[in-house]
């Protein structure tokens, strides 16, 4: 018999804690241990990450065994635009300041939905910016620099 | 009297104009994203945390609180009109409640729902003022023996009561036990994980976590599904309720009452558990079971009043304890941290005020519910119709300006972009990510109390059995583990959960 995944969402749930887990007990490996009176800094993580990783595994191994649904599929453009487009509001919001930051995040995020409609999009920015510079900057006080400069 | 007196200080705090407004706003909001779907109370009290910075503490706690009970009713309302749980402690009263809007009687629903809500927040605005005073009275005689086995009992009470997978649901604490530990050492100064980067000895914000975790992966998950989302709107001719309605109704408020004020003190409870159950105890009561789901007023009644019942009792352990018993209440921690009070027993004592004001506002929340939500329905369902594509870039734009906001800092929302990254994952492979968040908040506290307990025995790890209270709450720990183990309850627990 061969061995086969019977149960690919546990698997990868397995992986991710499994690699958490060592990856924990690896680094806290190098922090001072102390005793079970004088905890040094290692001593919880390390118990943690270990506990961790050997869930991980039996995970797996019950993923092997019981069968389970499979994983849906994923659409790449929701989760590479939506990410994307927070990971480019984190790049420009100090350097370029928060219209360009804005008008960015709305742009690349609203093209993440394929029933997103261009006219709509650009009345949603123009919104956004004026509740990002009105209500934010100015009504909150929140400290963005507007324009880069 | 003690009682009485507490109360007045308590509603001379929440009376005053600035806290009466701060809570209709929090109620209002609560409400709002009660009604829409796709957004929750973890995401919105993370995006308006920084807004609240600039508040007194009383008015920016009671503000948060508003949010979490207020998004019970909204939930409700949606549920009943549209056969739409805006939130996920309203998914059974769809069942009934849609059905009695189908057969014309939305009104009725609505008003019994809003009605037993105001009910059960009222009588759980008093189980809080009257328990939490004893229980914070024992929380004094604890010791760090006794608050690690705590943690350790609510944390596997979470466990049991979060759905899915038990061993994933333990794994997702370990997770969040570690995340939590990210930072300075408190003891030693030593930096943990920080991968080299100056932003991290702090640690890692929760704000960040939940943002993550509940709201960036939930947007690119509700965009996957892309469900449509047909608005079929329900007349509503009557408000009023008939004699019959409330001649079968009130007996399940007052049931769904208990039951979810007493599910909402367990740790991993809250409003969601306690409808859940108060659904199928109507069910089991009732003479004729096979009208529910055709339209029996008392599946609206009961589980409705029990998630109202249940967000506010869950206030219990968070502010007697200063130990957070769902996602929600994690946040009401970082909150209370920011505004600089220690969540714990001494709360109650060092700041009455701020204690007997939040209580005494949520009465006064509910109150404004009531009034505020039945005419506003015609709003709040309008507000239904606008599209998600329309909706979720904007709250991807709050959610990046409050976490960034927070710490004024850009690596903050790249974090929270790993977190969402992290939190869709588990989406896709069915993992919970409360426990995660739970986990997270109560790691560093854990780490500390574990530590003190034995260094306080000289290492003796006996300590935490030898110690009476301790003992209790380590075997009650074990036996719920015990419980949901054996393979009856295990089904049991399946099947409620599939209802």
């Amino acid at each position: 018999m061969s061995i086969s995944i019977r149960s690919p969402r546990d698997f990868c749930a397995g992986l991710i804690f499994l690699f958490f887990g060592a990856l924990a007990a690896y680094i806290a490996r190098d922090y001072p241990m102390g005793s079970a009176v004088r905890m040094g800094p290692g001593y919880f993580p390390y118990l943690l990450g270990i506990l961790l990783a050997l869930l991980g595994v039996v995970i797996c191994i019950k993923s092997l065994v019981a069968h389970g649904e499979r994983i849906e599929s994923a659409s790449l453009r929701a989760l590479l635009l939506v990410l994307g487009a927070i990971g480019v509001f984190a790049g420009t919001i100090e350097s370029a300041g928060i219209v360009i930051a804005t008008a960015l995040l709305v742009g690349i995020g609203a093209a993440a939905s394929p029933e997103s409609r261009l006219r709509e999009v650009v009345v949603l920015i123009v919104f956004m910016l004026a509740l990002a510079v009105g209500l934010f900057t100015y009504g909150l006080g929140l400290p963005f620099k507007i324009f880069p400069i | 009297m003690e009682l009485l007196a507490n109360l007045q200080l308590g509603f001379e705090i929440a009376l005053t104009l600035q806290n009466i407004l701060y809570c209709l706003v929090g109620v209002f909001l609560g409400t709002l994203i009660g009604v829409l779907p796709g957004i929750g109370p973890v995401a919105t009290i993370a995006m308006l945390l920084p807004a609240t910075f600039t508040l007194p503490p009383v008015s920016a706690l009671i503000m948060l609180a508003g949010i979490y009970y207020g998004a019970q009713y909204g939930g409700s309302t949606t549920a009943i009109l549209v056969n739409l749980p805006g939130e996920a402690s309203s998914v059974v009263t769809c069942l009934d409640g849609y059905a009695m809007a189908r057969q014309g009687r939305a009104g009725p629903a609505l008003a019994i729902a809003a009605l037993g809500s105001f009910f059960a927040g009222t009588v759980s605005t008093l189980i809080l003022a009257m328990f939490a005073p004893p229980l914070a009275e024992i929380a004094f005689k604890f010791g760090p023996a006794e608050y690690f086995s705590l943690m350790v009992l609510g944390l596997i009470a979470a466990i049991v009561l979060a759905h899915g997978s038990l061993i994933n649901a333990i794994a997702m604490i370990l997770l969040g036990l570690l995340l939590g530990l990210v930072g300075a050492d408190t003891n030693t100064g030593q930096f943990r994980f920080t991968f080299g980067l100056p932003q991290l000895t702090d640690g890692i914000g929760f704000v960040v976590v939940a943002m993550g975790l509940f709201g960036f992966s939930e947007i690119i998950a509700n965009l996957e599904r892309r469900a449509k989302r047909e608005v079929v709107m329900a007349k509503i001719t009557s408000l009023f309720p008939t004699r019959d309605d409330l001649k079968a109704s009130w007996k399940a408020v007052l049931r769904g009452t208990g039951i979810g004020a007493l599910l909402g003190i367990l740790p991993g409870g809250g409003a969601t558990l306690g409808s859940f159950a108060a659904y199928a105890l109507e069910k089991k009561v009732a003479k004729d079971p096979t009208r529910f789901g055709k339209g029996a007023i008392e599946g609206v009644a009961g589980p409705e009043s029990a998630n109202n019942a249940g967000a506010q009792t869950s206030f219990i352990p968070l502010l007697t304890l200063g130990i957070p018993t769902n996602a929600v209440m994690a946040l009401m921690i970082g909150a209370m941290t920011i505004h600089g009070i220690t969540p714990g027993p001494q709360v109650m004592t060092e700041r009455p005020e701020l204690f007997w004001g939040m209580i005494a506002s949520m009465w006064i929340g509910n109150l404004l519910l009531v009034v505020l939500n039945l005419p506003l329905i015609g709003i709040w369902v309008k507000l239904l119709s606008v599209p998600y594509r329309i909706l979720y870039p904007a709250i991807l734009l709050f959610s990046c300006i409050g976490v960034y906001s927070l710490n004024n800092s850009a690596v903050d929302v790249a974090l929270a972009l790993a977190f969402g990254f992290l939190g869709y994952l588990f989406i896709k492979f069915d993992c919970e990510p409360a426990p995660l968040l739970l986990g997270f908040v109560l790691g560093p506290m854990m780490e500390e109390n574990l530590r003190r307990a034995l260094l306080l025995s000289r290492g003796d790890p006996t300590v935490f059995v030898t110690r009476p209270l301790s003992l209790a709450l380590l075997v009650a720990a074990a036996a719920l583990l015990v419980i949901v183990v054996v393979p009856a309850v295990r089904r049991k627990r399946a099947e409620a959960f599939q209802e």
